[in-house]
């Protein structure tokens, strides 16, 4: 009888503790949500509602999709979401490519000039890309690279400053390391030479890192908005987060299309982050994606 | 091991990243270095060198004491939150109790949505009506132009960038957090230490390099701010948010005074490098041995 107090004690203590716990992590849940959940509740106000009604109200009372229907068809939202796409995805491209035949080297090669190489790319961690980008623009510039003589030479110039990082390098340099040289030495015996080592051999046992690479390169490229509201001269090759920006200069103050158009570019990176949560939330890929 | 490669091969797989980083890394920061010495205030066609001359003016201008003052704002305000806050959050968040992964999910959210639509969600919080003035109000208090006022514009600025790197902080100390070796705790427990006693003597200690890291990292994205600010407050009112960024941006793009931009740029550069080599030496060597 005792003994079972005792351990109602304990789990009441624990049922008290752990309250306080959700109740925290409740709160600072709606607070991450809250300014989301408000510009959901603003694009869904119909014009016969005060958006800055007092009390502000949370749903709508004069609810709507108008708002989504007008934005769509006055901005090429579907235009910038291609745009985004060919930018994000020739990065991830050129960046699984080239961090991983740098990695490989790296990892694996005695050669001359390896230290210098070593920490000519480690130097590249140290320099904010904020701090050189008046000259890369000038450069871009001199190479063409712009859209104002085409959209493909516009788009190469949108992914070039970003198609190789120290950061990725090292990481495909860190997986080389880990694969055992017994899989190199078997694949030379039966006849391989070097290139079809790394192609046919240890691609495929460093996908994981692959992955994770370009999850995170995604996720950077999609959100970069510095580079392309510089380069861009063009509305039809705006990026999302350029084209949203946009919209507030587009609608001065029509806040509901404004909160509208911002939710709809959101969507495709929120279904992108839920279905790939595992790489962000599971702790193992921790100070991958920069903040 | 036998040597199964050519001389060249290493120089083959180490070129086309080479080529990149070359034209888009390495020429450019020389040409920034080189730019900085170069007077373009006359004539953006025709440049003379001016030695110092650039940094000579940076130095007598007071939006640059305003800039420096803004970031540093940044680094006493927004970084100690940074280091702090998350860490409590992974502490509650780093046991079995239901939900953890909604959780998780929902704290992360802000992190991943792009910081342009952050930026304008904040600043429809912000409307001079907008429901963050109505709370105000409702305490009785008058409403405060959050974005407008230049007492105040800075901190609303302030606050998205806390806001939107809370997620991302929290994450890298969970995954300190599975470090810590669980007998420590137990051993807590049956000494009867209580939730901080408990944490302040175990996990705190166990986790010191972590919070150095994210001290290192936050100050480091804290002085690249830029996104925010175009977005929200194009620096203003009365420079009260321009930060070192936005001001070379600002500089080079609009003004176009190419070599007082570059000057900004190698301040920036230096005080960037000084936080990325304690970095690299301190905290993530390991992750960069030859």
């Amino acid at each position: 009888m005792r003994k079972l107090k005792i351990l109602n004690q304990v789990q009441n203590d624990r049922f008290i503790k752990n309250i306080w716990i959700h109740s925290i992590l409740i709160l600072v849940s709606l607070l991450s949500l809250f300014p989301f959940i408000w510009l959901l509740s603003t694009s869904l106000k119909g014009a016969g509602e005060n958006i800055f009604a007092y009390p502000p109200t949370i749903i709508p009372k004069d609810f709507t999709f108008a708002n989504y229907v007008g934005v769509w068809h006055k901005v090429d939202l579907m235009r910038y979401f291609i745009n985004s796409m060919i930018v994000a995805g020739g990065t991830v491209l050129l960046n699984l490519i080239l961090s991983s035949l740098a990695g490989y080297p790296l990892a694996r090669m005695e050669f001359k000039g390896k230290k210098i190489a070593f920490f000519a790319i480690l130097a590249t961690i140290m320099v904010p890309f904020q701090a050189i980008m008046l000259p890369v623009y000038l450069i871009t510039l001199k190479l063409h690279l712009v859209d104002s003589i085409n959209d493909t030479l516009g788009f190469i110039g949108l992914i070039m400053p970003f198609a190789v990082s120290a950061f990725g390098i090292f990481l495909m340099r860190q997986a080389f390391l880990a694969i055992p040289r017994e899989m190199e030495e078997a694949a030379i015996i039966d006849g391989c030479n070097v290139f079809q080592v790394f192609c046919k051999v240890l691609l495929p046992m460093v996908k994981p890192s692959l992955a994770v690479l370009a999850i995170f390169t995604f996720i950077g490229s999609w959100g970069e908005f510095l580079w392309p509201s510089i380069v861009l001269t063009k509305e039809a090759m705006y990026t999302l987060p350029v084209g949203v920006n946009n919209l507030q200069g587009m609608f001065s103050s029509n806040w509901r299309f404004i909160a509208a158009g911002s939710i709809i570019s959101t969507i495709p990176i929120i279904i992108f982050f839920l279905a790939m949560q595992k790489y962000f939330i599971s702790g193992e890929n921790e100070g991958a994606v920069k903040g | 091991m036998f040597k199964y490669y050519g001389k060249t091969a290493p120089y083959l797989f180490l070129l086309p990243a080479g080529i990149v980083l070359l034209i888009f890394f390495f020429i450019p920061f020389f040409q920034t270095i080189f730019l900085s010495f170069q007077d373009y205030s006359t004539n953006i066609y025709h440049a003379n060198f001016s030695g110092l001359q650039n940094y000579i003016e940076i130095i007598h201008n007071p939006i640059f004491y305003k800039v420096m003052w803004n970031t540093l704002l940044y680094l006493i305000l927004a970084v100690p939150v940074l280091v702090i806050f998350p860490l409590f959050l992974a502490v509650l968040i780093n046991q079995k109790i239901k939900g953890i992964t909604l959780y998780k999910i929902l704290i992360y959210l802000p992190v991943i949505v792009s910081i342009v639509v952050a930026a304008i969600a904040f600043k429809w919080l912000y409307a001079e009506q907008g429901i963050l003035n109505y709370i105000l109000n409702v305490f009785n208090i008058k409403s405060i132009g959050w974005l407008t006022d230049p007492k105040y514009a800075i901190y609303s600025v302030i606050l998205v960038t806390i806001w939107k790197g809370i997620g991302y902080y929290m994450m890298i100390y969970l995954a300190a957090l599975m470090s810590v070796p669980k007998e420590l705790y137990e051993a807590c427990d049956i000494d009867g230490a209580g939730f901080f006693r408990k944490h302040l003597t175990v996990t705190i200690p166990h986790i010191m390099p972590t919070i150095a890291l994210v001290t290192t990292i936050s100050s480091i994205s804290a002085m690249k701010i830029f996104a925010e600010i175009y977005v929200m407050t194009k620096g203003g009112p009365l420079n009260s948010t321009k930060t070192i960024v936005y001001y070379i941006y600002e500089k080079a793009f609009e003004n176009l005074d190419l070599g007082y931009a570059s000057a900004m740029a190698v301040i920036l550069l230096v005080i960037v490098m000084v936080f990325s080599l304690i970095n690299i030496l301190c905290f993530e060597r390991n992750k960069y041995q030859l």
